[in-house]
C-alpha cells in the first residue's frame, strides 16, 4: 500500500495529465474511437459469421433503405402518422357516441332516483351533474381514441420504427443545436408529456436534455388530442364533402402536429443560441432489427400501461374539476353565476387572441389535466352548469356556432392554443422532479404559454385586419 | 414458456441441470456476483428469467429502465447473485442507462460479466462486447437467438468467436432453455478461474493509443492492480466525471486493492444506485 498522503497528489497529477493529453487529441477523436471499434467488430464478424444467401435479410435491408431514405423517409413518416390519426378518428366516432349515450342515460336515471328519494337539488346536481358528468365526459371522449391510438402506436414502437424516425430527423435537430434522440422523447410525448419529459433521460448531455424537456410540450399529448380531433371533425371536416371529411380532419391534426414540430425546432434553435448555448453532440443510434410485434404484449402495454393509466389519471382530475365547474356555474352573485362573472372578466383578453372568456376559464380549470377543457367549456356555455347530451357532432357545431358565435377563426385559434399553452400540472411537476430547478420549471411552464398568446394574437389580428 | 430447468430427476441427460436451482429473489447471502449486460432486444431478460425463475417485465424503450433487476440462482452448492443491467448499445456515452451499466461493471466488481448477444446482428452486438472486454476480462459471451439466426441463414462459428474474443462463448436459445446449462457451467468456470480468459483489446487510432499508453502507468501508480487501467484511461480522456472523481477521492484505488486481494466477493459490492 502507498502512504496516504502521496495518493491524492498522484491522482491529481494523473487527472491533470489526462486533461493535457485530451486537449492535444484530434477534435474528432470520439468519432475515431467509434470507427475503430466498428472496424474491429467488422473484422471479427468476417471471420466468425457466414451468411447463406437468404431472402429475409435483404428484405429487411430493402425496407430500411426505403424507411430511412433521404427522399422517402419523411413523407413516409407523415403518411404513417396521418394513417394512424385517420384510423383513430374514424374508429373512435361510433364507440364514443355509444359510450356517451350509455353513461348519460345512467346519469339521467340516477338523478331521477335521487329526486324520487327526496334528495336536495344541490346534492343531485353536485354529484350527478357535476362530478359524475365530468367523469362520463372524460371516459366517452378519451377512452375510444386512446384504445385505438395507443395499440397502433405500440405496434410502430414494437416493430422498431421509432428509432428510424429519430434517424430521419437527426439532421434537423442537429441544425437546431439539439440532440437527435429528442425525436424519441417527442414520440413519447404523444402519449403523455410527463412521460416524454422522463424519457429525455436517454439524452446524454444535460444541455440537450434540458432543451428536450423544455420543448416536449409542443407535442400535443393524448389529453389534447380529443380537443384537436373534435375541432378538426366539427369545423375542418364540415368544410369538405363527406367522402373526404375524415381525411381532411386527419390532415388537420397532422398539420397541428407538424406545426408543433416546427415550434420545437425553432424554440430548440433559440435556446441553443441563448440560455443553453453549445454544440450538438454526436451519438450513435443503432437501428434495432425489425421484430414481429407480439400481439399480447402490445395489448398489455397499450391497454394496461398506457390507456388505463392515462384514463385513471384523467378521471382523478375530472371528478374534482366537474365539481368545481358545477359550483362555479351554480353559485350566483347578483344575476349571474360565478362562472359567468369570471368569463366576462376574461372576455377582452380572450377576444384579442381569437378566443373568448369561457375558453380561457376552461383552460384555467383544466390546468391539472388538459383532457377536461372541452367538457368544461361546454358546461359553462350552457350556463346551467349542466351539459346537454350531445349525441352528434352536428349538435355540437350548432351549439358553438349559433349559440356562441364561434367562427372558423375561433376553431383555428383554439387548435393553436391547444398546441401552445402551459403544460398540465403533472408535466410541470415532472419537469421539476427531473431538473430540480425552479428556474427551468418556470421557463418550461411559461415559454409555451407566452408563445401561445403571441401566435393566437397574431393570427386573430391578422385575420380580422384582412376582414 | 417451457421450463428450462426441469426438476433434477427428469434431467438425466444434462449433467448441469441436476445441480442448478432457481432461487428467485432469495438474495440474503451469495458467494459470487454475476452481471448480465447486452444490447436491448437480445433476450437478456429471458436469460435472467430462465436462470433465476423470476418473471421480469420486459420493457422496450432504451432509457426507460435505468435501474437494475436482481435475482439469484444456485449451482453446485454455490450461490450466485445475478444483476440484470439496463440494455445498452454502448458504454461510451453519458446517458443514465449506460452509466448504470458501466459503473456496475467497473465498480460493482462482478466476478463474471455475461454479455448477451443477438446472433442475428453480431456486428452491432460486438461493439458492446468489445467495450466490456476493455473493462474486464472475466466475461462470458452468450450468443443468444441462435434459432432466429439459423432461420435467417446466418451461421455463427461460436468456437471461432471465442478464439477471437479470448473469452468463452456459449450458443443459446434462452426462450426454450437451449444452451443455458452450458452457460451456467461456463459462468462457474470463469468465476472459479478454471476457465482462463485472455480478453481481446481493440486497436485504436495511433494518437489515442499513445495518450492511453502515457496514462496507464500513472493509473497503475494510483490504483495498483486495477485490471481495467486502459479503460480508465479512455474514460479520463473522454472527460468522464465519475471516473475522475473516483480517482481523486481514492475510491478506485480502494477498489483495485480489494480486487487484487483473494476472492471474498460477497461483501465487496458497492451500492451505486444511490449516487444517481
Amino acid at each position: 500500500m502507498m502512504p496516504e498522503t502521496s495518493a491524492p497528489t498522484a491522482a491529481e497529477r494523473l487527472v491533470r495529465r489526462a486533461d493535457e493529453l485530451r486537449r492535444r487529441l484530434p477534435p474528432d477523436f470520439r468519432d475515431q474511437v467509434v470507427t475503430s471499434l466498428y472496424a474491429e467488430a467488422g473484422r471479427i464478424v468476417n471471420r466468425v459469421v457466414r451468411t447463406r444467401p437468404g431472402r429475409r435479410l435483404s428484405w429487411e435491408q430493402r425496407i430500411d433503405r426505403l424507411v430511412t431514405s433521404p427522399v422517402f423517409g419523411l413523407p413516409l413518416m407523415l403518411a404513417l402518422l396521418a394513417l394512424v390519426f385517420w384510423i383513430t378518428i374514424v374508429g373512435a366516432n361510433y364507440p364514443s357516441s355509444l359510450l356517451a349515450r350509455g353513461l348519460f342515460a345512467i346519469e339521467a336515471h340516477a338523478a331521477a332516483w335521487f329526486e324520487a328519494w327526496g334528495a336536495p337539488w344541490w346534492l343531485t346536481g353536485f354529484l350527478w351533474h357535476g362530478v359524475y358528468r365530468g367523469l362520463a365526459w372524460v371516459i366517452s371522449v378519451m377512452l375510444p381514441p386512446m384504445a385505438i391510438f395507443f395499440p397502433l402506436f405500440t405496434i410502430l414502437e414494437d416493430l422498431g420504427y421509432l428509432p428510424r424516425v429519430a434517424f430521419n430527423l437527426d439532421w434537423l435537430f442537429r441544425k437546431a443545436g439539439a440532440h437527435g434522440k429528442q425525436a424519441l422523447t417527442m414520440a413519447m410525448g404523444f402519449g403523455c408529456n410527463a412521460a416524454g419529459v422522463i424519457a429525455t433521460r436517454v439524452i446524454d448531455s444535460p444541455r440537450e436534455r434540458l432543451i428536450a424537456i423544455l420543448t416536449n410540450n409542443f407535442v400535443p399529448c393524448n389529453g389534447r388530442f380529443p380537443t384537436l380531433i373534435m375541432l378538426a371533425s366539427v369545423f375542418v371536416a364540415a368544410a369538405f364533402p363527406p367522402a373526404l371529411a375524415s381525411l381532411a380532419a386527419a390532415g388537420a391534426v397532422v398539420g397541428i402536429v407538424l406545426l408543433g414540430a416546427v415550434f420545437t425546432l425553432i424554440v430548440s434553435w433559440g435556446l441553443a443560441r441563448t440560455v443553453l448555448r453549445g454544440e450538438a453532440s454526436a451519438f450513435t443510434l443503432e437501428l434495432p432489427p425489425y421484430r414481429r410485434p407480439s400481439i399480447l404484449r402490445i395489448l398489455y402495454t397499450s391497454i394496461i400501461d398506457r390507456t388505463i393509466f392515462v384514463l385513471l389519471r384523467a378521471m382523478a382530475t375530472a371528478a374534482p374539476a366537474g365539481a368545481v365547474i358545477w359550483l362555479l356555474a351554480n353559485i350566483h352573485a347578483g344575476s349571474a353565476s360565478l362562472a359567468q362573472h369570471v368569463a366576462s372578466f376574461l372576455d377582452p383578453l380572450g377576444h384579442a387572441i381569437g378566443l373568448d372568456g369561457v375558453i380561457l376559464l376552461a383552460y384555467i380549470i383544466a390546468i391539472p389535466a388538459n383532457e377536461i377543457v372541452v367538457p368544461t367549456m361546454l358546461m359553462v356555455y350552457l350556463g346551467t352548469g349542466m351539459m346537454i347530451e350531445l349525441e352528434s357532432l352536428d349538435q355540437l357545431r350548432a351549439l358553438l356556432v349559433d349559440g356562441h358565435s364561434w367562427t372558423l377563426l375561433t376553431a383555428v385559434c383554439l387548435m393553436l392554443f391547444a398546441l401552445l399553452h402551459n403544460p398540465c400540472g403533472t408535466t410541470i411537476l415532472t419537469i421539476w422532479k427531473e431538473t430540480r430547478s425552479a428556474k427551468w420549471t418556470l421557463l418550461g411552464a411559461l415559454l409555451p404559454l407566452a408563445l401561445g398568446f403571441l401566435v393566437t394574437f397574431a393570427v386573430a389580428q391578422a385575420v380580422r385586419a384582412w376582414g | 414458456m417451457s421450463t428450462p430447468f426441469p426438476s433434477g430427476h427428469d434431467c438425466s441427460h444434462c449433467p448441469a441441470g441436476a445441480q442448478l436451482a432457481q432461487m428467485g429473489i432469495e438474495l440474503s447471502h451469495h458467494d459470487h456476483l454475476v452481471a448480465l449486460a447486452g444490447n436491448p432486444n437480445t433476450g437478456k431478460s429471458s436469460v435472467f428469467n430462465a436462470l433465476t425463475g423470476l418473471k421480469q417485465h420486459v420493457g422496450n424503450w432504451p432509457g426507460k429502465t435505468v435501474t437494475r433487476a436482481e435475482g439469484a440462482f444456485a449451482y453446485r452448492g454455490l450461490h450466485y447473485k445475478l444483476v440484470d443491467l439496463p440494455g445498452t448499445y454502448s458504454l461510451m456515452s453519458a446517458s443514465q442507462d449506460e452509466q448504470v451499466a458501466r459503473d456496475f461493471i467497473l465498480f460493482g466488481q462482478p466476478d463474471c460479466t455475461v454479455v448477451v448477444m443477438d446472433a442475428t446482428a453480431l456486428e452491432r452486438n460486438l461493439n458492446l462486447t468489445l467495450q466490456v472486454l476493455e473493462i474486464t476480462g472475466r466475461v462470458v459471451a452468450c450468443v443468444n437467438l441462435m434459432d432466429e439466426a439459423e432461420r435467417k441463414g446466418i451461421d455463427v462459428d461460436v468456437r471461432a468467436l471465442s478464439r477471437e474474443l479470448g473469452v468463452p462463448a456459449v450458443p443459446t436459445v434462452a426462450r426454450t432453455g437451449r444452451g443455458l446449462h452450458e452457460l451456467v457451467e461456463t459462468i462457474a468456470g470463469v468465476v472459479s478461474g478454471a476457465i482462463p480468459t485472455r480478453p481481446r483489446k481493440w486497436r485504436q487510432n495511433p494518437a489515442l493509443e499513445r495518450a492511453v499508453e502515457q496514462l496507464v502507468p500513472l493509473i497503475e501508480e494510483v490504483a495498483p492492480g486495477l485490471p481495467s487501467a486502459r479503460w480508465v484511461a479512455y474514460r479520463l480522456l473522454d472527460g468522464d466525471h465519475t471516473i475522475r472523481q473516483s480517482l481523486l477521492t481514492g475510491e478506485l484505488a480502494r477498489l483495485a486493492a480489494a480486487q487484487s486481494a483473494p476472492a471474498a466477493s460477497g461483501s465487496r459490492l458497492i451500492a451505486l444506485e444511490g449516487g444517481q
